[in-house]
């Protein structure tokens, strides 16, 4: 599958409270959490946001609360993929748990803000249509790999739940 | 090769004869926990997936306790949806507002924790269960319906970092002090994907109270969990939980490390000379001993929370405010973990200290801390808290300033107006 859209910069430690901030946790309507995606890092975000555009984290993306409001508020917002040089534990499950996908690399620094990418996911390859170089995300393990492949867990185990009954 | 505790209790939770750090195993889970803003998400997953019934309603718990006593009416919302769902699948551990208090203060004062359990929440600060020798770790809404369903959950097996501590705590320093040396030392990503393990002659002389501040900021470190060995103090604790009055110690089936375990770092802090630390915005990790920052002034200062809402927090903070009043211009908010800590409270007469002190009292709940409700600070507002993160705009407006502290430091400083050390009242 190939992605394509414009970089979206961010730095190093997004954790979920700016992703989110809890002022807006009281809904769980995916569209209306989309309304509010990175408001406490960069208010108004979600509002440029154009369909297919990229998020490019550093280290350590999503960390703090557990809150899946938050790769469902990117998602919802439009972002098609988060690139990051690291992403905090959590976040890391909770985006691959509801099929949004995230790719770890560690050359992410040495994108530029509106750097327009082009992203096959199935190789991890993204290619930096602006600065004409590619990049290589860490693969998957095998594992993972199936999860994605199902299109998240619910249908993972959807499909085990159905065969082991 | 020998494991680590935490190697064992997750063999234990599979079917399998080794474990290897790094692999994924597929574990049973004893105890899957949500509160009101995760477990909406999870019920709408868990409907949609048209499965008819849990997998065991006694190990399913349910807190009502972010935006409770309800800040609004969509507030108001989310609770019926995780109530109608407790009802109707008939959840044992359903505690909605007056009959709980904070998650993570309100499960080990059930007896719903026991060392060698593995617990799973949908809430980052499950890491607080190590204290008592399990292995808890917090993940999201999905993986919570999906454990709803099939009773197990999918993990990578976290290498273990060893952490020692040496020495002789000097008097106002503890759990809190030990946990912000340590995330300033390794970075808010120093533990990513690890299990955090607490040890040395300082812990095994630590109260379970301090043990649950430092294993519940295990996540501030980037870490999967917080793990301290179960000891006398732990099997002390578990006797005085109610249920277990009649248990023998010996029923729990704990595990302990092997001797030759293998870990991916050890550390070790010499802490006789640790001052009360302090974490500056806008990073737990951005941590100065407390005598540092003497003049930053502040606006308020909440004392609480699953980081520190138990009754020997409540009590240090109330040894410094006894008799004393907080500075005009500071708003000195308490608000206790449970329901049981709030009547503790009262009955040790802490709450008559906090009150002639001008300290509001909140119900338990999680508000303040994450900036939901209950002392939302505003614009250019500094804020000292005994909560455990300080991210940007974490408990209001994006230009307000949260400093992280113990409770004795927080409560000094609500009398001063400004960070102090509490030696100096």
């Amino acid at each position: 599958m190939k992605i394509k859209g414009k970089a979206r910069k961010f730095g190093n430690n997004v954790n979920t409270d700016e992703i989110v901030p809890a002022r807006f946790l009281n809904v769980s309507d995916a569209k209306e959490l989309g309304r509010h995606c990175m408001e406490g890092i960069t208010p108004g975000f979600a509002k440029k946001v154009k369909k297919g555009d990229i998020i490019v984290g550093g280290k350590n993306f999503g960390c703090g609360s557990s809150r899946e409001h938050a790769p469902v508020s990117i998602k919802a917002c439009g972002i098609s993929c988060v690139v990051a040089v690291s992403f905090a534990r959590i976040f890391y499950r909770n985006a691959i748990n509801i099929g949004l996908p995230i790719l770890e690399c560690s050359d992410a620094g040495k994108i530029s803000q509106g750097d327009l990418l082009e992203i096959d996911l199935n190789k991890g390859a993204i290619k930096n249509l602006t600065k004409k170089r590619t990049y290589f995300a860490q693969s998957f393990p095998k594992f993972m790999q199936d999860l994605i492949k199902a299109g998240g867990l619910m249908q993972w185990i959807g499909k085990r739940h159905t065969k082991s009954q | 090769m020998g494991l680590t505790i935490t190697e064992k209790i997750l063999l234990a939770h599979t079917n399998k004869r080794t474990i290897l750090a790094g692999e994924f195993i597929d574990a049973r889970v004893d105890l899957a926990l949500a509160n009101d803003i995760t477990a909406p998400l999870a019920i709408k997953k868990f409907r949609a997936s048209r499965v008819k019934k849990v997998f065991d309603r006694e190990k399913i718990v349910l807190v009502l306790d972010h935006f409770t006593p309800n800040k609004d009416a969509q507030s108001a919302r989310q609770c019926q949806l995780v109530e109608d769902f407790a009802r109707e699948f008939k959840i044992k551990h359903f505690y909605p507002l007056g009959k709980g208090g904070i998650e993570h203060v309100l499960l080990p004062e059930l007896g719903l924790i026991t060392p060698g359990k593995l617990i799973v929440g949908a809430d980052s600060h499950t890491c607080t269960y190590g204290a008592l020798g399990a292995f808890s770790t917090g993940m999201g809404s999905t993986d919570l319906a999906s454990a709803w369903i099939t009773g197990r959950v999918w993990l990578r097996v976290p290498e273990s970092i060893k952490f020692i501590y040496r020495g002789k705590l000097k008097k106002w320093v503890g759990g809190k002090d030990l946990i912000l040396h340590t995330i300033g030392d390794i970075g808010v990503s120093g533990a990513l994907y690890k299990a955090m393990e607490f040890s040395g002659p300082v812990i095994k002389n630590l109260p379970i109270d301090d043990r649950f501040t430092m294993c519940n900021m295990a996540i501030e470190a980037g870490g999967k969990s917080g793990i301290i060995e179960p000891d006398e103090i732990t099997f002390a604790y578990l006797k005085q939980v109610s249920r277990f009055k009649s248990l023998k110690v010996k029923k729990f089936k704990s595990f302990k490390n092997d001797k030759d375990a293998k870990y991916s770092d050890i550390r070790e802090y010499d802490v006789s000379k640790l001052e009360p630390q302090v974490a500056c915005p806008h990073l737990p990790s951005n941590v100065k001993p407390v005598n540092k920052l003497k003049k930053v002034k502040i606006n308020q200062s909440v004392i609480g929370s699953c980081t520190n809402g138990r009754i020997s927090d409540l009590i240090s903070a109330a040894r410094i405010l006894k008799g004393k009043k907080a500075n005009s211009r500071v708003r000195l908010i308490v608000f206790p973990g449970t329901q049981r800590i709030y009547q503790k409270a009262i009955k040790q007469g802490l709450v008559d200290i906090f009150v002639k002190a001008g300290a509001a009292l909140c119900p338990p709940t999680c508000g303040p801390c994450l900036g939901g409700h209950m002392g939302v600070l505003g614009e250019g507002e500094v804020a000292i808290a005994t909560t455990n993160r300080n991210f940007r705009g974490r408990m209001g407006a994006l230009t307000s300033k949260v400093y992280l502290s113990n409770p004795a430091v927080a409560a000094a400083s609500a009398i001063k107006g400004r960070i102090t050390h509490p030696e100096e009242i």
